[in-house]
């Protein structure tokens, strides 16, 4: 299936939640409403000439700066087509939210944490949303922009001892 | 206690600090010449450590050699690479873990001060979580100056510092 048939078909099913989309270097991206990724991707999954079995990546951008939202993008893969997806969803950043979609791939466990990790983000629905990467109890989240990067001296995950 | 004489002697007992003090020797240095090391390693500094326990640098001669994964069987530390903040809590957790007495052996810039890694994540000096006997600078340090900081601490232990 080539990838203005996949829009065709997206568009036809959701009509207004596909935003946008666009191609470049032959890697097709389709920009999609935030409410609606549980439902999309469920759709791309399950639909036989689609086929995306393979969740192979979410990540989050943050874009508060330009436009006031943080975006979570998720890579597809369909092994049966051997055709890759890009599916962008935009949050705000006042209410970072989206659906998650470890019901739908299991693969987005540990995706959807760490992307709540380093962001912020929240995934309502997701089974266990923990931080992944940096200590339960640390302070922001560090992939955000206005995050400061340098060491934290007040911050220390165990109880400093005396010198 | 009578003399050949018949004549009562008062004798004093051999002061006991000298036996206290000769035995504590005894006892450091069988610790000093048996330390038991338990290799903390996380990057780059474990290999060299690797390299010194291995055939070519041998710290056997020194009486280091057998290695034990486990803290309840070895009784230095040798902390070898970057601790990150998630990592702290495991590394004072296994050090609590060793039995008394123990040590621990700070190789290489990341566990000294974190060295390069000026970030949110790493904890800068390991000193922060666990007490450190000697540190050894290097990114990594290489294997002879693992030898020497070795060779310091167990100085240290024979001055029973």
């Amino acid at each position: 299936m080539k990838h203005e048939d996949i829009v065709k078909v997206l568009s036809k099913k959701f009509g207004a939640d596909i935003e946008s989309h666009g191609e470049f270097r032959g890697e097709m991206t389709i920009s999609v409403s935030a409410p609606a990724i549980d439902k999309i991707l469920q759709f791309l999954k399950t639909e036989k000439n689609l086929d995306f079995n393979f969740l192979s990546d979410i990540c989050g951008v943050d874009y508060v700066k330009d436009h006031g939202s943080f975006e979570v993008v998720y890579h597809l893969l369909s092994m049966k087509n051997n055709v890759r997806l890009r599916i962008k969803a935009n949050v705000p950043s006042d209410k970072p939210e989206i659906p998650s979609v470890t019901p739908i791939y299991r693969s987005a466990n540990w995706f959807e944490r760490e992307t709540y990790d380093m962001f912020g983000i929240t995934f309502s629905g997701h089974p266990d949303l923990r931080r992944i990467l940096n200590p339960d109890d640390f302070p922001g989240h560090p992939l955000r922009k206005d995050f400061d990067g340098s060491p934290k001296d007040e911050y220390c995950p165990v109880p400093i001892i005396k010198k | 206690m009578k003399s050949l004489a018949g004549k009562k002697t008062e004798t004093k007992a051999p002061p006991l600090e000298i036996l206290l003090g000769t035995a504590e020797k005894v006892v450091r240095w069988g610790q000093e010449s048996s330390l038991w090391p338990l290799p903390f390693g996380t990057a780059c500094c474990a290999v060299e450590f690797m390299a010194t326990v291995a055939s070519h640098f041998d710290l056997s001669r020194f009486g280091a050699e057998l290695v034990r994964f486990s803290p309840r069987q070895a009784d230095m530390m040798i902390v070898a690479g970057t601790i990150t903040n998630k990592q702290a809590a495991i590394l004072r957790r296994i050090y609590e873990q060793m039995a008394q007495p123990k040590w621990v052996i700070a190789m290489g810039a990341c566990t000294v001060s974190g060295g390069l890694f000026k970030s949110y994540s790493v904890l800068q000096g390991i000193d922060k979580v666990i007490p450190v006997d000697v540190y050894i600078p290097g990114c990594p340090p290489r294997p002879e100056a693992l030898i020497y900081g070795y060779l310091k601490l167990r100085e240290k232990i024979r001055e029973g510092k």
